[in-house]
């Protein structure tokens, strides 16, 4: 009856997230008095997994698999979940994990708790608190069924690293018919994305055209972080759609979020409400967003930003 | 192309969220409600295939009878009828068990249904929804095409997007970007007056049953004020940020 999670891969590496879900499933099964067990789909090397508390790792290699099918992946976990007697299936929140996790669901005929962001205060009742409102409360929810799937929020537990010596098989389930074809996939694949961010760069209408975002991403070159913008910006065409952060958009629950020119409308706020740390810089020192912050800087963010750049530069070079 | 598009009745954006009865229950004390954003993208893609295509567009909601006035928008917006199912659902699976009854009822060949809603943010509706029904599902659509039985969708990805082939019946999850926001419709007198004829059947539920119970919610924790650095001073930010916050 171990915790089974779905470990994701990205050309053959794990995500970070994985290891992050891989340390929520071991603190489930340490409530639980059980095991966990991994699966990875045509990930290369899975021997990082042991270090963040995995007894066990079913591999699946496919070809057919190589593109991200949400109804084959979810019947590769279903199928997993039944091999072990799963009671409980932990999946991230990334953009496919939230595509698949509702079709493993009623696949397993399990209640879904989608967005949560601590290990359950109870095993019994199996009790989660998670994201609603889009991050202006909590929800504490029970799942009710006999086996239950968590969606686990990004950057919310961390990496907990737990050494355990994992014992790995091949594992071939049988693939339905995908009834979506990929056809072309349009991805940058040298920068961070929103969902896999700890740090967040985020600009607005305050940077005043798209020709000004260089040092929006030469900021986030430094911090390691994603760039992300407002919605104002994103309707303009300055930005692109999956940039948007905010209620209509996307949320972001980055470790540090970094607002530069954005007056903080509630909407937006909505979206960044579950970062830990959130700094602003902003012209208006009465603009809305200074209410929401930890750290804030008043000021033009053309001169602020560069300088920013280069006390951050000296900083990593002193600590590097 | 006979079209369901999935209509939530959410809090306006805008609205404050508190609750009532021991954190028990969302304070509808003073919010009004508006078709979920993510649906009213999915509702103003669905009347560009009623125009383009002669498609027939129903709307539908999963609720008590305090939601017929989202639903009488939706259709003032120019779907040709509406139903409701008259339970109030516990849970996202419940929903999606109660719209999977709809569809094979009235044998659609496309839903459309939001991402997910902005109050209880699921984002497993459409999903379930799908699989319920042996629908093919796409979510977090941003484009839709149809052409006879053959459907083409680009959906966001993880820094990014990707086009798909897939065919009816197919379910999907639409948001921000299915057509552009400039586009989304406002009733006009005519459509408000028109809606008025036009049929609003509630139907029983199915009573499917909810697989996850709410307990209660809470607020996050009030915040401390502001620290403020002066712009001339920045490496007062980074020491603030590496030694107090730890988060470089």
């Amino acid at each position: 009856m171990s915790v089974l999670v779905y470990t994701e891969s990205e050309n053959g590496k794990f995500k970070k997230t994985a290891l992050e879900v891989a340390s929520y499933a071991k603190a489930v099964a340490t409530q639980l008095g059980t095991t966990v067990t991994a699966v990875t789909v045509n990930a290369a090397d899975t021997s990082e997994l042991a270090n963040y508390g995995v007894d066990k790792i079913l591999n699946v290699t496919n070809s057919a698999l190589e593109k991200f099918s949400a109804k084959s992946y979810a019947a590769v976990i279903k199928q997993a979940a039944e091999k072990e007697g799963a009671k409980v299936v932990v999946v991230s929140q990334s953009a496919d994990s939230k595509y698949l996790a509702p079709l493993l669901a009623v696949g397993l005929d399990a209640g879904y708790a989608s967005n949560v962001m601590e290990a359950p205060s109870s095993t019994s009742p199996f009790t989660v608190k998670r994201t609603a409102f889009t991050n202006k409360a909590f929800n504490i929810t029970t799942i009710n069924t006999d086996v239950k799937v968590v969606g686990l929020s990004n950057n919310s537990f961390g990496l907990v690293e737990s050494s355990a010596s994992a014992t790995s098989e091949d594992f071939a389930p049988t693939l339905p018919e995908a009834g979506v074809t990929v056809q072309s996939v349009d991805k940058a694949t040298d920068t961070v994305t929103i969902a896999d961010a700890e740090i967040v760069v985020s600009a607005g209408r305050g940077l005043k055209g798209p020709e000004n975002w260089g040092m929006i991403e030469e900021l986030a070159g430094v911090l390691g972080a994603a760039t992300a913008c407002s919605k104002p910006v994103s309707d303009l065409g300055w930005r692109p759609h999956s940039e948007h952060v905010g209620q209509t958009g996307k949320p972001v629950a980055a470790n540090l979020y970094i607002a530069i020119g954005i007056s903080g409308a509630i909407q937006h706020l909505a979206g960044i409400n579950a970062s830990k740390v959130k700094v602003v810089i902003n012209t208006d020192p009465e603009a809305p967003f200074f209410k929401a912050a930890d750290y804030g800087v008043v000021g033009d963010a053309f001169e602020v930003v560069p300088a920013l750049i280069e006390k951050l530069k000296a900083f990593k070079a002193a600590n590097a | 192309m006979k079209i369901l598009v999935c209509i939530s009745h959410v809090p306006d954006t805008t609205s404050k969220i508190n609750f009532t009865d021991g954190d028990s229950k969302f304070d509808t004390n003073g919010v009004q409600y508006v078709i979920n954003p993510n649906d009213e993208f999915g509702l103003t893609r669905a009347m560009w295939f009623k125009e383009k295509q002669g498609a027939s567009v129903d709307v539908v909601n999963v609720g008590g009878a305090e939601t017929e006035p989202t639903l009488r928008k939706a259709l003032a917006i120019g779907a040709d009828s509406a139903i409701r199912v008259n339970t109030e659902a516990k849970d996202g699976f419940q929903v999606a068990k109660e719209l999977a009854k709809v569809v094979k009822d009235g044998g659609y060949d496309l839903v459309i249904a939001g991402r997910e809603s902005i109050d209880y943010n699921g984002g497993m509706v459409p999903g379930m929804l799908a699989e319920l029904t042996g629908a093919n599902f796409v979510t977090n659509c941003i484009n839709l095409e149809v052409e006879g039985t053959n459907a083409t969708a680009t959906r966001e990805i993880d820094g990014g997007k990707e086009t798909v082939a897939t065919s009816l019946p197919l379910v999907i999850g639409g948001q921000k970007g299915l057509v552009e926001e400039s586009d989304l419709r406002i009733p006009n007198m005519r459509g408000i007056m028109m809606a008025r004829k036009k049929p609003l059947n509630v139907v029983d539920a199915a009573n499917a049953e909810p697989e996850t119970a709410s307990i209660k919610f809470e607020k996050p924790a009030p915040k401390g004020a502001v620290t403020l650095v002066d712009a001339g001073n920045l490496d007062e930010l980074v020491n603030l940020l590496h030694n107090e916050a730890k988060v470089i």
